[in-house]
């Protein structure tokens, strides 16, 4: 039963482009690449409590990829090389920060994204010689989606049985209380290197699924902060820790987002900033948690 | 070639000091980890402009005010935002975590504001724009001046935290928040102290970016990296370090921005923060852990 629902849902997802009109169908994708994208996130931060602000940095470096490799290499090499790429960015960045604390991996996230613009943009201009790119590639924007279904779904079951697993036993027990589990024997570091590099190759191969959509790609385009933010408070909304959590806050943030960026894109910044400071005093642990806070409430009562 | 590159290094490495004594002060007593501070830097920058153009108001003069008024916001930030989060950690990891993501919203709230307010462009301001010459190379006054503030605020506030009994309260808070009350300090009250100096510090180093540098309202995550990188390189909560590392990153960035490119100084920055977590993640100065 737990196995049949998602499974249905995930066919009905599966036939909706066959009755969607063309802008439809860019909501569903905007909707299923934000699903994976914030499960991705979730997968290493919601358990750790790593809070990872690079999203854009794999994102992008996926997306490059694809706009620099489409003329040269059939497309399942490209999306096998954007994974290759975005493991070993991943891999230098977790080596040199996930074994100190916290706070530095942050930090370091935190500039990571504007770091590889700005070197790709250097390195466009002074030895290249062109900024900006040109993706032609044959695929339709229903096969877009459909390939980001298929990630969306990966992701979540990667994380389900992740969770189940001895890794997500030591992720939970490493976001609890890092001594306690360095004490019962979990190796720090590579548990949160194996967890924070599947994440970041989903992330490289979301961002190199969608880069279709773009034709013209640049540095600017593709490394836009806000793709991070959003992930993160997504994520934060639903319930970092929770399966469906993920999911939970990206589709109804996604079209609100939506809404906001073609209606008010003045005002943008501030709500997103209201949202995220509500999310820490209002619902720290996600909706999810929240409503069952409530509905236990509600029995005792009863 | 070579000293003006130190002399214009020093120069902007005083700003940088400044910017990261204030996060420092914020991180090591207060516990919060601030990735709003760049966005009150700005906002500090922005009001200068704004007296400068409407009123006439010279910089000098408006400094001692957004000064003041920096102090006042941080001290409402962190008895408004950041007590009910401390209160609400209970001395736990998820203080860090939470400070992160508030102060997050507080960087887009300040942002969104500053964009209404002023809008996206490039905003600078000629104020005693004439060359002086030091040591044969000739420095704009309004980066002198701004140099010497940095250097007068700095030196003050090294002073202060080493020889006055607040400072001593100041330390020992940074030092063990857990032990400090069993000596008679009240740590919440240090603490918002520590946080308000710390907004107080970074407005003044906005009013001096303000009288040199042109800035936009999106700006304001450059400066708080900038400034992270620094503490961390002069080791968390280290005042003499954040001053050192401020001005060594003051003179690699005008080296690389002259030698190499102007577009890898970011790239420079993150290099050296890359050497420093994986060579002494303690700091450059900072006594193993």
């Amino acid at each position: 039963m737990r196995l049949i629902l998602p499974l249905i849902c995930l066919a009905v997802l599966a036939v909706l482009p066959l009755h969607f009109s063309d802008y439809g169908l860019g909501l569903l994708i905007g909707a299923a690449t934000y699903v994976t994208l914030a499960s991705a996130w979730a997968l290493f931060s919601g358990h750790t409590h790593y809070i990872s602000l690079a999203t854009v940095a794999f994102y992008g470096a996926g997306a490059y990829t694809v706009a620099v490799l489409n003329e040269v290499l059939p497309y399942p090499a490209i999306l096998l090389c954007a994974a290759v790429i975005g493991g070993t960015l991943a891999l230098i960045v977790g080596l040199s920060t996930l074994r100190l604390r916290g706070v530095y991996f942050v930090i370091f996230s935190f500039g990571l994204a504007e770091l590889i613009r700005q070197l790709i943009t250097w390195y466009e201009v002074n030895v290249t010689g062109t900024l900006g790119r040109y993706i032609f590639l044959d695929i339709t924007t229903r096969q877009i989606y459909w390939q980001m279904l298929a990630l969306g779904a990966a992701t979540i079951a990667l994380t389900a049985w992740i969770m189940r697993a001895r890794l997500g036993l030591a992720l939970r027990v490493i976001g609890d209380d890092e001594t306690v589990a360095a004490h019962s024997g979990v190796n720090l570091a590579r548990v949160k290197l194996i967890a924070f590099v599947l994440s970041s190759v989903i992330l490289t191969l979301a961002g190199a699924i969608t880069s279709p959509r773009y034709v013209y790609v640049e540095p600017s385009i593709v490394f836009n902060p806000t793709v991070s933010f959003l992930t993160v408070i997504m994520a934060l909304l639903g319930g970092a820790n929770r399966l469906w959590g993920p999911a939970l806050g990206a589709v109804p943030l996604f079209l609100v987002f939506e809404f906001l960026s073609s209606n008010f894109p003045d005002t943008y910044p501030i709500f997103l900033g209201l949202l995220f400071i509500g999310v820490v005093f209002v619902v720290p642990d996600g909706l999810i948690s929240a409503a069952e806070r409530l509905t236990r409430r509600g029995q005792v009562r009863a | 070639m070579l000293t003006t590159t130190v002399i214009l290094g020093l120069v902007l490495g005083g700003t940088y000091a400044l910017l990261a004594l204030g996060l420092t002060l914020q991180y090591g007593i207060a516990r919060i980890m601030n990735l709003a501070y760049g966005e009150l830097t700005l906002l500090s920058a922005f009001v200068v402009v704004a007296l400068f153009q409407g009123l006439g108001l010279s910089p000098l003069l408006t400094l001692p005010l957004v000064a003041a008024g920096g102090y006042g916001i941080g001290w409402l930030l962190y008895a408004v935002m950041m007590r009910p989060l401390v209160a609400r950690s209970q001395g736990r990891g998820r203080l860090e975590v939470d400070s992160i993501l508030a102060t997050f919203g507080l960087l887009f709230l300040i942002q969104g504001g500053l964009l209404l307010a002023f809008g996206a462009n490039f905003t600078s301001i000629s104020y005693l724009d004439r060359g002086v010459t030091v040591l044969g190379v000739s420095v704009a006054l309004n980066r002198l001046i701004a140099f010497g503030i940095c250097v007068v605020v700095g030196a003050a506030l090294v002073v202060a935290l080493k020889t006055t009994r607040w400072g001593l309260i100041m330390r020992a808070v940074a030092l063990t928040p857990g032990s400090a009350p069993l000596v008679g300090i009240d740590v919440n009250r240090a603490a918002r102290q520590g946080f308000a100096l710390g907004s107080a510090l970074a407005a003044v180093a906005g009013a001096s970016i303000s009288m040199y540098q042109t800035f936009s309202a999106t700006a304001g995550v450059v400066f708080t990296m900038k400034a992270l990188v620094i503490v961390i390189m002069g080791g968390v909560g280290n005042v003499p370090g954040a001053l050192a590392a401020g001005f060594g990153l003051g003179l690699i960035e005008t080296f690389v921005a002259t030698a190499i490119d102007p577009g890898l100084t970011l790239a420079a920055t993150f290099a050296i923060f890359l050497l420093v977590l994986l060579w002494r993640p303690q700091g450059l100065f900072g006594a193993r852990r």
